[in-house]
């Protein structure tokens, strides 16, 4: 396998939640969760601010989440913890199609994204490299930097746990939850891939 | 049951007799694109699939363009990847220097794309050949990866806005200041998710490479595709470059849209969007003076030899400005080597430009041009965000040529009015 495979895979530098990427983490019962402290974004938040392109010669996650940010935030990548939420206004993730952009923001340890919207070709990267994304007219307008907040991707509760708000996300298209159920497009189509090749029928 | 130009192609991909917005649909790919950033990773998803060949050698484009000449070591070995992957693909559309150029410049330049194709690239600026009436759009690697093992994708059915230009297009004003118009009136998430529909006398009259320009900067709305539906312009275009004549699809009467704008052209004038953002667009008479260090022409946007020639006119016999630097890219290798043969090179030369070699150049701060703190830059691309160009405290305006011309000869933003 050649090395830059890892990157297209969305390495990391820091463990993954692994029941994230747990097929199912998404359904029924299982209540999947993620708590973390909230990184807080305007609206309009481009791709060329998560990863600057001077820093695209690369494809690697662990190599790009140090440049996470770099110009805007730098104190994000020294501080974040794993597991930790961006919030975001509206079209987070315009400008620039590169995947490196969510990838980057999943090796740096970012958890989850939640937005008011997100720019489509964002959108459709976040679940195809693994990275939950969830969509809240509220909650980003309530929730504050600093913020102690817990997912379930099983119901898109959305909680603050410091000031007791709840809300609820809108729920994810059934063929994306598929996606970030499986892990990903890559593992997803490997699942249901025909012997002919052929994408499952949507 | 009417349909947009949009669906016709859509469900004609998809084999289906009619598709509505909102569906999710799976399509057959006429051209996969990548270039030498989103390349390699779409490989890695190929190879990861387990796929033994690609869906077909020869709708695969691989093209190496944003730090060509390769600038670093990283950058020599991105390249690298998709050299061997194409000699190992024997994939047909493979483009090194001294052949290539931009990738939205030298798709069409080709032939390779053709009215009612749909094309689906790992580069957002993809929605270029909207501007023949194809549907095209930009995704992410991995999506792109999936589509070189497998020919297919999937996506969702976008409603459409029509955006009707009426009026005759005064002097200097031209394709660019008709998308960046657009832009400051609906914003850059104005088009989120929606297909944006070119139409209206002006653009019955447009040229090809204004078209390409305005198509181009779709996503910069937040558009998916940007689209014209073809006509004698595009057959005119396409004469030559290619022996598919493609499928001459129009919207029908009575299609849906989700919003219909008109746009009255008549007293627009030249119009610059101001840092940080393509949508913080204001007509150029109401900018206050405006030095600048770097001006420069060139991209997916403005690169074409109209846009050059454009410039050329302006500059001959004039002098860029003491203290700016302008920078000249052209969009491909022919552009280049029609451009010497016109004189517009030499012109560029004796006016005190630097020409770069046919590549995104400066567009995107990594290569050729790189702003330092504090510096300004006019350019005619399509992004102005924190960053683009260089130091995050750098700033960038965009406009068209003739602004990009006046504005290096008079080392501030400048109407070509005031020469
Ligand atoms: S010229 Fe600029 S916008 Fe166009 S493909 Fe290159 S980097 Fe992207």
């Amino acid at each position: 396998m050649p090395p830059f495979f890892e990157g297209a895979q969305g390495g990391s530098i820091k463990e993954f939640p692994k029941d994230l990427l747990d097929p199912g983490c998404l359904e029924g019962n299982k209540g999947m969760k993620i708590e973390g402290r909230v990184w807080k974004f305007g609206d309009h938040v481009d791709t060329d601010l998560i990863i600057p392109a001077r820093y695209l010669n690369v494809s690697e996650g662990h190599e790009l989440a140090k440049y996470c940010f770099a110009d805007v935030r730098p104190d994000l990548v020294k501080e974040v913890q794993v597991g930790d939420i961006a919030v975001a206004g509206v079209n987070f993730g315009c400008g620039s199609s590169r995947e490196q952009a969510p990838l980057a923001l999943k090796a740096a340890g970012i958890g989850a994204v939640i937005a008011k919207s997100f720019a489509r070709i964002f959108y459709r990267n976040a679940f195809n490299i693994g990275l939950p994304i969830l969509e809240s007219e509220e909650a980003p307008e309530q929730i504050k930097e600093g913020d102690r907040v817990s997912l379930d991707f099983s119901t898109g509760a959305i909680v603050v746990i410091s000031g007791d708000k709840h809300f609820l996300a809108r729920p994810i298209p059934d063929f994306m939850r598929a996606i970030l159920r499986a892990g990903g497009l890559v593992k997803y189509l490997k699942k249901s891939q025909s012997a002919a090749g052929d994408l499952p029928a949507l | 049951m009417p349909m947009t130009i949009t669906e016709k192609i859509l469900a004609a991909h998809a084999g289906r007799e009619t598709v509505s917005p909102g569906e999710l649909i799976q399509v057959e790919v006429d051209l996969a694109l990548a270039n030498d950033i989103t390349a390699p990773s779409a490989i890695g998803v190929f190879y990861d699939l387990g796929a033994p060949e690609v869906f077909d050698r020869e709708k695969i484009a691989l093209v190496p363009d944003h730090f060509v000449p390769n600038k670093d070591i990283a950058s020599a070995q991105q390249v690298k990847v998709s050299r061997e992957f194409a000699q190992r693909h024997r994939i047909k559309h493979f483009f090194e220097l001294g052949e290539t150029g931009i990738e939205h410049v030298i798709l069409p330049e080709k032939g390779l794309v053709s009215p009612g194709d749909l094309v689906i690239g790992a580069d957002s600026h993809t929605c270029t050949y909207g501007a023949l009436g194809a549907f095209s759009k930009g995704v992410g690697s991995t999506d792109l990866g999936a589509i070189l093992a497998t020919g297919k994708t999937w996506l969702k059915v976008p409603a459409t806005i029509k955006l009707v230009y009426e009026g005759r297009l005064p002097h200097w004003v031209g394709g660019k200041d008709l998308i960046l118009y657009t832009l400051g009136l609906i914003g850059v998430a104005g088009a989120v998710y929606c297909s944006l529909e070119f139409t209206g006398e002006v653009i019955e009259r447009l040229p090809m490479p204004q078209r390409f320009t305005m198509a181009n900067m779709a996503v910069e709305a937040g558009a998916k595709n940007g689209i014209f539906e073809p006509d004698e312009i595009t057959k005119a275009y396409m004469e030559g470059r290619s022996d598919r004549p493609g499928d001459f699809l129009r919207s029908d009467p009575e299609a849906s849209y989700d919003q219909e704008i008109r746009i009255m052209v008549d007293d627009m004038e030249p119009q610059v969007a101001l840092p940080h953002s393509p949508d913080h667009v204001r007509p150029i008479s109401e900018l206050d003076s405006v030095p600048l260090d770097q001006v420069f022409l060139g991209s997916c946007t403005n690169g074409r030899l109209e846009d050059l020639r454009e410039a050329a006119g302006l500059l001959e016999g004039q002098e860029v400005a003491k203290g700016t630097r302008f920078i000249v890219i052209p969009g491909s290798q022919s552009i280049y080597k029609e451009a010497i043969k016109e004189g517009i090179i030499e012109t560029f030369l004796d006016a005190g430009a630097v020409i770069g070699p046919p590549c995104c150049g400066p567009c995107l701060g990594g290569h050729m041009g790189v702003l330092a703190e504090g510096e300004r830059a006019l350019s005619t691309s399509n992004r102005n965000f924190v960053g683009r160009m260089g130091h995050p405290k750098s700033e960038v305006y965009l406009a068209g040529p003739a602004v990009a011309a006046a504005s290096a000869i008079m080392g501030r933003i400048a109407s070509p009015e005031e020469l």
